[in-house]
C-alpha cells in the first residue's frame, strides 16, 4: 500500500513536472528572444536556437561588427510605443474605474440587502436578469450613445459605462446578507443613519468581498479590450492592450523589439500575481463562482 | 396613542424608501443609461437599416430575413448570408476545446489536490498562463506559431520534420492551433481552482467508506469524486458554452485578422467587423440578438436540466 502511494506520487510528480514546463517554456522562449540580437533569432536552417550568441553589458563592437547589449531592445521598445503613457493610462481608467464601480455596486447592494422599499425585489430580479445580456447587445447602442454625447476619444467613454455593474451588485448584495445584524442594529440604537451604518459597519466587516470584487474589476478593466479599441481614436488615450495592438501593426517582423515589448507589458502582473498569488485562488472561491 | 405610533411608522418607512432609493441612485442610473435602455435600442436598430452616417430607416424583418434564411439557387437552398453561418460553424468547432480542456483541469486539479511537498509551485506555475491572458499572450502566441521563426516549427525541424505546417496561415491548421493554445492557457486557469475547490469539499469519510467496501482508486474516483463534483462540472461545462459563443475577437483582431479565408472569423468578430469597420449598426444588432436568443435558449435549458443530471450533495 504505501509502496505503490510512493510510485503514485512519483508518477505525479513527473508528469506535473512535464506540464510546468510545458507552461513555462513559451515564457522563457519570449524573454530569451528578447535579449537576442535583430539577426539571430533562430539558428542557420531553421532549428531552434535558444541562447544568444552573445551576452555583453554594453554595445561593443566585436570583429569589426556593432554587437548590441543583452537589454538593448527593452528602451528601444519602451520609446518605440511610449509605454509610460500607455501605463499611466491604463491605470487611471482601471482605478477610477474599480473605484466607481465599487463603490456605487456597494451602495446599492446595501439597499437591497438591508431597506425595505416598494419594488425591490421586482427591480433586484430585472438587475439579475441583464446579466444575461451578452455584452455585445449592449455594446452598439452605448457606442451610438457615446458619439451623440461627443464623448468618442474621451476618458468618459472608457471609464463612465464601466462604473455600473449588475455582477458586482449582486455579488455584494449576496455577501450583505449574510453579514450578522446585530451590530448594524447597535449602530441604529446609537442613532446611526444608514449612510453612517453603511459606511462604518457594512463596509469594514466586507472587506473579504470587497477586495475580491476589486480586484476582478481591475483585472477587467486593465485587460478590456474591445470597448477601447472601438471609443479610443487617438493615440494619447490608448490604453495598454490597444497601445500593443498597434505596436504588433507595425512592426510585425522585428522580433526582438516585440517580445521585449510583451515582456514590458506582462512583468508588472507576472509580480503583482506573484506576490498575491495565494490571493488570486482564494478570491475566486469567495466570489461564488463554486457552481453549488 | 396607537394612531400617534402608526403615523410615525408610516413616516420612518417613508423615510427608509428615501434611504433606499439615494443608495440606488448612481447604480440605477448606470442600469438604465448602459444595459435597459440601451437593449430597448438595440431591439429597435435590428430593425432598421442603419450606417450611422445617414438616418436610419425602418427595413422590418429584414436584417433577420438576411441572417437567418434562405433562397433557392440553382434548385438548391442556400443562406442568405453564407460567411455568417460559415462563421457560426467555426465558432462551434472552436468549442471542441471545451470538454478537453475541462478533463486537462480535472486532471491537474486531481494530481494537485494530493497532499505533495511544493505544491504550491505547481500551482503558481499553472496558473500563470490564465493571469498573463491578454494581448501580450497572443502576441507570443503568434510568434510561437511562426512557420519561419516560431518556437513549434523551429522544434518540429529540429526533430526531423522537415515541412511542419504553417499553422495560422492555413485553413485547415488555424483552428486546431487556436485551440491548442486555449488549452494551454486554461489547464491551470479559473475551471483547474474551481475544480480544486469541489475536491477539497468531498468529505473525506465518503473515501474512507469505499475503501471499507473494497474499491480500488478508480473506483473512488468513478463512485465518490465524479458524482460530487457533477455540479462544479455542469456549472463549468454551462459558463464555457455561454462564453464561448462570445468570443473570439481578441484573437482574430491581434492574431489572425479572421483569416485565412474567415476560418477563424467567430461570431462575435463578425458582429464587430459589421458594426465598427463597415458601420452597418442595424445588421450587426440583428447578429446581437441571434446570439442574446442561444444564450437565453442554454441559460434556461440549464436551468431546467440542472436539476436531473446533477447530483447535490
Amino acid at each position: 500500500m504505501i509502496r505503490s502511494r510512493l510510485f503514485g506520487n512519483i508518477a505525479v510528480y513527473l508528469l506535473l513536472t512535464v506540464g510546468a514546463i510545458t507552461m513555462l517554456v513559451p515564457f522563457l522562449w519570449m524573454a530569451l528572444t528578447s535579449i537576442k540580437q535583430p539577426g539571430e533569432v533562430f539558428a542557420a536552417g531553421g532549428g531552434i536556437k535558444w541562447l544568444p550568441d552573445h551576452f555583453l553589458w554594453r554595445d561593443t563592437i566585436v570583429h569589426g561588427e556593432k554587437i548590441r547589449a543583452w537589454w538593448g531592445n527593452y528602451p528601444d521598445a519602451w520609446n518605440e510605443i511610449s509605454f509610460l503613457r500607455l501605463y499611466l493610462s491604463s491605470f487611471f481608467v482601471a482605478i477610477v474605474g474599480t473605484f466607481g464601480q465599487v463603490l456605487t455596486s456597494s451602495l446599492a447592494a446595501y439597499a437591497f440587502a438591508r431597506l425595505r422599499f416598494p419594488g425591490r425585489d421586482k427591480l433586484f430580479f430585472a438587475y439579475l436578469a441583464t446579466m444575461m445580456i451578452p455584452g455585445s447587445v449592449t455594446m452598439i447602442p452605448v457606442f451610438v450613445i457615446m458619439r451623440k454625447l461627443h464623448w468618442i476619444d474621451t476618458y468618459q467613454a472608457l471609464i463612465i459605462p464601466g462604473l455600473f455593474s449588475a455582477y458586482g451588485t449582486f455579488m455584494l448584495r449576496q455577501f450583505f446578507m449574510g453579514l450578522p445584524s446585530e451590530l448594524e442594529d447597535a449602530a441604529k440604537i446609537d442613532g446611526s443613519g444608514h449612510v453612517g451604518i453603511w459606511m462604518r459597519v457594512t463596509l469594514p466587516l466586507s472587506k473579504p468581498a470587497l477586495a475580491t470584487l476589486t480586484t476582478f474589476t481591475f483585472m477587467g478593466f486593465w485587460g478590456s479590450y474591445m470597448w477601447p479599441l472601438v471609443v479610443t481614436i487617438t493615440e494619447p488615450l490608448r490604453t495598454l492592450p490597444i497601445g500593443l495592438r498597434y505596436f504588433v501593426g507595425q512592426h510585425a517582423t522585428n522580433y526582438t523589439q516585440l517580445m521585449a515589448g510583451s515582456m514590458i507589458a506582462l512583468i508588472p502582473v507576472l509580480l503583482l500575481f506573484i506576490f498575491n498569488q495565494r490571493y488570486f485562488v482564494e478570491g475566486i472561491k469567495l466570489s461564488g463562482m463554486g457552481g453549488k | 396613542m396607537k394612531t400617534k405610533t402608526s403615523k410615525k411608522a408610516i413616516s420612518a418607512r417613508r423615510r427608509e424608501t428615501m434611504a433606499a432609493y439615494g443608495f440606488l441612485t448612481p447604480n440605477l442610473i448606470g442600469f438604465l443609461a448602459f444595459t435597459s435602455i440601451p437593449v430597448i435600442i438595440s431591439l429597435v436598430m435590428s430593425f432598421m437599416h442603419w450606417n450611422i452616417f445617414r438616418a436610419p430607416t425602418f427595413v422590418g424583418a429584414d436584417n433577420f430575413r438576411s441572417l437567418l434564411w434562405f433562397h433557392r439557387e440553382h434548385g438548391r437552398l442556400a443562406p442568405n448570408d453564407p460567411f455568417f453561418w460559415q462563421y457560426v460553424g467555426n465558432t462551434v468547432f472552436l468549442m471542441i476545446g471545451i470538454p478537453i480542456g475541462m478533463a486537462g483541469s480535472l486532471i491537474t486539479a486531481l494530481m494537485m489536490n494530493r497532499k505533495l511537498r511544493g505544491i504550491v509551485i505547481y500551482r503558481t506555475i499553472y496558473f500563470l498562463p490564465a493571469v498573463c491572458s491578454g494581448v501580450a499572450m497572443l502576441i507570443l502566441w503568434k510568434y510561437l506559431y511562426n512557420s519561419d521563426i516560431g518556437l513549434i516549427n523551429t522544434t518540429l525541424r529540429s526533430i526531423g520534420i522537415a515541412n511542419p505546417p504553417d499553422w495560422l496561415g492555413t485553413t485547415f491548421w488555424a483552428k486546431p492551433a487556436l485551440i491548442l493554445m486555449g488549452l494551454w492557457g486554461g489547464l491551470g486557469g479559473y475551471n483547474t481552482i474551481l475544480y480544486l475547490a469541489a475536491l477539497q469539499g468531498v468529505p473525506s469519510s465518503y473515501y474512507e467508506a469505499a475503501e471499507i467496501d473494497g474499491a480500488g482508486p478508480w473506483q473512488k474516483f468513478w463512485a465518490v469524486t465524479w458524482p460530487m463534483i457533477s455540479p462544479t462540472t455542469f456549472f463549468i461545462l454551462i459558463m464555457s458554452i455561454i462564453g464561448g459563443f462570445q468570443t473570439g475577437f481578441m484573437t482574430a483582431n491581434v492574431m489572425t485578422g479572421g483569416g485565412p479565408a474567415g476560418s477563424t472569423t467567430t461570431i462575435e468578430y463578425y458582429l464587430y467587423q459589421t458594426a465598427f469597420e463597415k458601420f452597418n449598426m442595424g445588421y450587426a444588432s440583428a447578429v446581437a440578438w441571434f446570439l442574446f436568443a442561444v444564450i437565453l435558449v442554454l441559460t434556461l435549458a440549464t436551468w431546467k436540466l440542472g436539476g436531473r443530471v446533477v447530483t447535490y450533495d
